[in-house]
């Protein structure tokens, strides 16, 4: 029942992308007529709409690759651009010109962006090219049937119920396997090139280094603040009162005594002011003992109960182990302050070569990333490390926080995996064994051939000559059934580390 | 009375040679290093250790393995632990043993030489002395402990003063209060946070550290 019902799933599934196909071609005509009314006419108004139409289709494609064919296709438009900004007097410069609303500015500027991105030519492609590149591919068991019965209604029913039986059997294997297919096809045109995927990692890690250049340069800010008017003017003070102490020394050595003492006291003030900003910047206990200690010091001084695990099989890095830390410390802070939280519990370990702390507390929930700037200012720092923060904290709790940072840790380099060699050996190896040495070898064999050329199976005594044809073409069969599985595995393991 | 002192600082070092030995030490060894360090404490067997935590050579907690190593090998080997900021984490480590002769400052407080050298003669008797910043953190991470929200505000100045150490007499002297009236106070916090009272003034601030620390 089931491989029935998934058969006519795969059935309707592969009509459904074939529709779509058609109703891509039609988009893309309607494209085509677009892209020449832009270029040989002149009519530029018409050509972003067009790509928006034809971004939809694409999209619905990619969608249904996910859905259907499991082909996870990322989005590969580049990023779109911001409104233009008028000048100080008022006005919007684009080029040479000046105008006076935003909107002409604005119109350039999206029609410059969807020009010059490659993803708008492919999706083209793509769209011209859907009903033959896997639309009619994946309907093909319908339309055979459907051949099948015009061949019937003609006159010739043998034919049509020959065409039809031939849909029928062969659709509970070939459906499925046809739409998961034509995810992989429509892969190759509508995801992201090579290029399309590092300009959108270049323009992530642009954003990410601006954030974090300003970040640092707040922080250090601060700091240089906190010390020009805690610590430094705590000293200046201090020597002044010992210079005062100094000249009533001789005169009034009840007065120095009285002044030493205050400046003793300004001194511990100056050193507590340090110590707190010391903590701010690199808590000594991180410096002394790594990221778990320091957690459990943390956990100490929470006012929550607070339940500490720690699972690591190295020191991270300093940089990161501070980021961690400090977004540690915020959400127990979070919890303690906003979410009513008794208890906590703080997970810290290693998934793989990356770093996984997961914060979770029993107060009243509902907290929204969008809205805390604590957690905001969590999602900056740990930016910086490609690090993120998953938080769900449903209205009345529990609230879990989840932090991963990659790359935290060092992992053995994988080498390439014996199956690898192995794998590439049998590739070269198999077609030399089925094709020369085994079916062409068969087909001489058959002729009754004189040639014996460089055969083996001709070469070898009469009563040998099939043994070794028939063994020459199973071998290459195996050679490429193991070529097939070896690179599977391959690819398995390579994913495992990636993943 | 004979003690080991390790301090990598120089001037820092000579500074607590000097105090130490004005107020009647003997200083058998003044060392800058944990491996030293250690080698000192089972070599000299001192009276008392004051160690910073910091020291060389990965100046990291160098000073407190090297004493938590030493107190393995000799149980209750006194030692006052100096650091330049306090962590309860720390102030557990060092008191998990439950063999007292324990003290745990910040650095600042040799600024005081009276009460440095008075907290240095407690832990040398087997006494104890924690930093009143410890005693802070750990009353503000109890902060949502029952019962010692039932204190009252002179309970709690005496039970700070009692976690830090301090005996009954020094207590009535420094909160201006007669031996008595601390008593009675001692009596009433046991009472409240249902610990079984103790004259024994070294068991009594480590049954109340223990009750703070069991968080």
């Amino acid at each position: 029942m089931t491989s029935v019902r998934s058969t006519l799933t795969a059935l309707a599934r592969g009509a459904a992308l074939a529709g779509l196909a058609l109703l891509g071609l039609a988009v893309g005509l309607v494209m085509l007529a677009a892209v020449l009314l832009t270029f040989l006419v002149g009519l530029v108004i018409v050509f972003p709409p067009a790509v928006r139409l034809a971004r939809a289709v694409t999209r619905r494609q990619r969608e249904l690759a996910a859905r259907w064919s499991g082909v996870r296709i990322d989005d590969p438009y580049r990023p779109a651009p911001p409104p233009p900004v008028p000048q100080a007097d008022g006005w919007y410069r684009d080029g040479r010109t000046l105008y006076r609303k935003p909107t002409i500015p604005a119109f350039n500027k999206r029609w410059n962006w969807m020009v010059k991105d490659p993803a708008t030519w492919r999706d083209f492609a793509f769209l011209l090219s859907a009903p033959l590149a896997g639309g009619f591919m994946a309907a093909a068991p319908l339309l055979v049937a459907a051949y099948g019965v015009a061949w019937a209604a003609g006159g010739d029913p043998a034919m049509g119920v020959a065409l039809i039986l031939l849909a029928a059997i062969s659709a509970p294997w070939y459906a499925p396997w046809a739409v998961r297919v034509h995810g992989r096809a429509a892969a190759a045109l509508l995801g992201p090139t090579e290029k399309a995927r590092l300009a959108q990692r270049i323009s992530h890690l642009d954003a990410a280094r601006t954030e974090v250049a300003d970040a640092q340069a707040a922080e250090l800010r601060r700091i240089e603040r906190d010390l020009h008017d805690g610590a430094q003017a705590r000293l200046v003070a201090i020597g002044m009162t010992i210079g005062a102490a100094e000249q009533l020394l001789e005169s009034d050595p009840q007065a120095a005594r009285a002044l030493l003492g205050k400046a003793r006291e300004a001194s511990a003030t100056a050193l507590q002011e340090i110590r707190r900003l010391v903590r701010g910047i690199h808590p000594p206990v991180l410096a002394e003992r790594g990221l778990g200690d320091a957690v459990r010091a943390l956990a100490l001084d929470s006012p929550l109960r607070t339940h500490v695990t720690v699972d690591l099989p190295e020191r991270a890095s300093a940089p990161l182990e501070s980021a961690a830390y400090f977004a540690i410390s915020e959400l127990l802070a979070n919890a303690a302050r906003h979410g009513d939280a008794t208890e906590a519990w703080v997970d810290v370990s290693a998934q793989g070569s990356a770093l996984r702390v997961t914060v979770t507390d029993d107060g009243h929930g509902g907290a929204d990333p969008e809205r805390g700037t604590g957690l905001r200012g969590i999602e900056r720092r740990l930016g910086a490390f490609d690090g993120v923060l998953a938080v769900s904290s449903p209205v009345g709790g529990p609230t879990t926080a989840v932090i991963e940072l990659p790359r935290a840790f060092r992992t053995k380099p994988v080498p390439m995996s014996r199956w690898r060699y192995f794998g590439r050996l049998c590739w070269a190896l198999w077609p030399i064994a089925l094709f020369p040495q085994g079916l062409v070898a068969m087909g001489f064999k058959l002729a009754g051939s004189p040639v014996k050329s460089w055969f083996l199976g001709l070469h070898v005594p009469e009563p040998f000559q099939w043994p070794v044809i028939v063994g020459m073409i199973a071998l290459g069969g195996g050679l490429l059934a193991v070529a097939l599985a070896a690179t599977v595995r391959s690819g398995q393991t390579e994913g495992g580390a990636c993943g | 009375m004979r003690v080991v002192l390790a301090e990598d600082l120089h001037l820092l070092r000579e500074g607590l040679v000097a105090l130490l030995r004005a107020h009647g030490f003997e200083v058998v060894a003044a060392v800058e290093s944990g491996p030293e360090l250690l080698a000192a404490l089972i070599g000299e067997r001192p009276d008392v250790a004051v160690v910073d935590v910091r020291l060389p050579p990965t100046f990291t907690d160098e000073g407190l393995q090297a004493v938590l190593a030493a107190r393995r090998q000799v149980p209750g080997l006194p030692v006052l632990v100096l650091s330049q900021h306090v962590e309860q984490l720390y102030a557990r480590e060092l008191l998990a043993d439950g063999s007292g002769g324990v003290g745990y400052l910040l650095k600042d407080r040799v600024f005081n030489a009276e009460q440095f050298v008075d907290a240095v003669r407690r832990v040398a008797a087997g006494g104890t002395a924690m930093d009143p910043e410890v005693i802070a953190r750990l009353l503000a991470s109890n902060a949502r402990n029952e019962p010692l929200g039932r204190l009252t505000p002179r309970e709690r100045e005496v039970l700070e003063l009692m976690a830090e150490g301090r005996s009954n007499a020094a207590i009535a002297q420094r909160l201006y209060l007669s031996d008595s009236a601390v008593g009675k106070h001692t009596a009433s916090i046991f009472a409240k946070l249902g610990l079984a009272p103790s004259d024994d003034d070294n068991r009594r601030v480590l049954a109340v550290l223990a009750f703070l620390n069991s968080k």
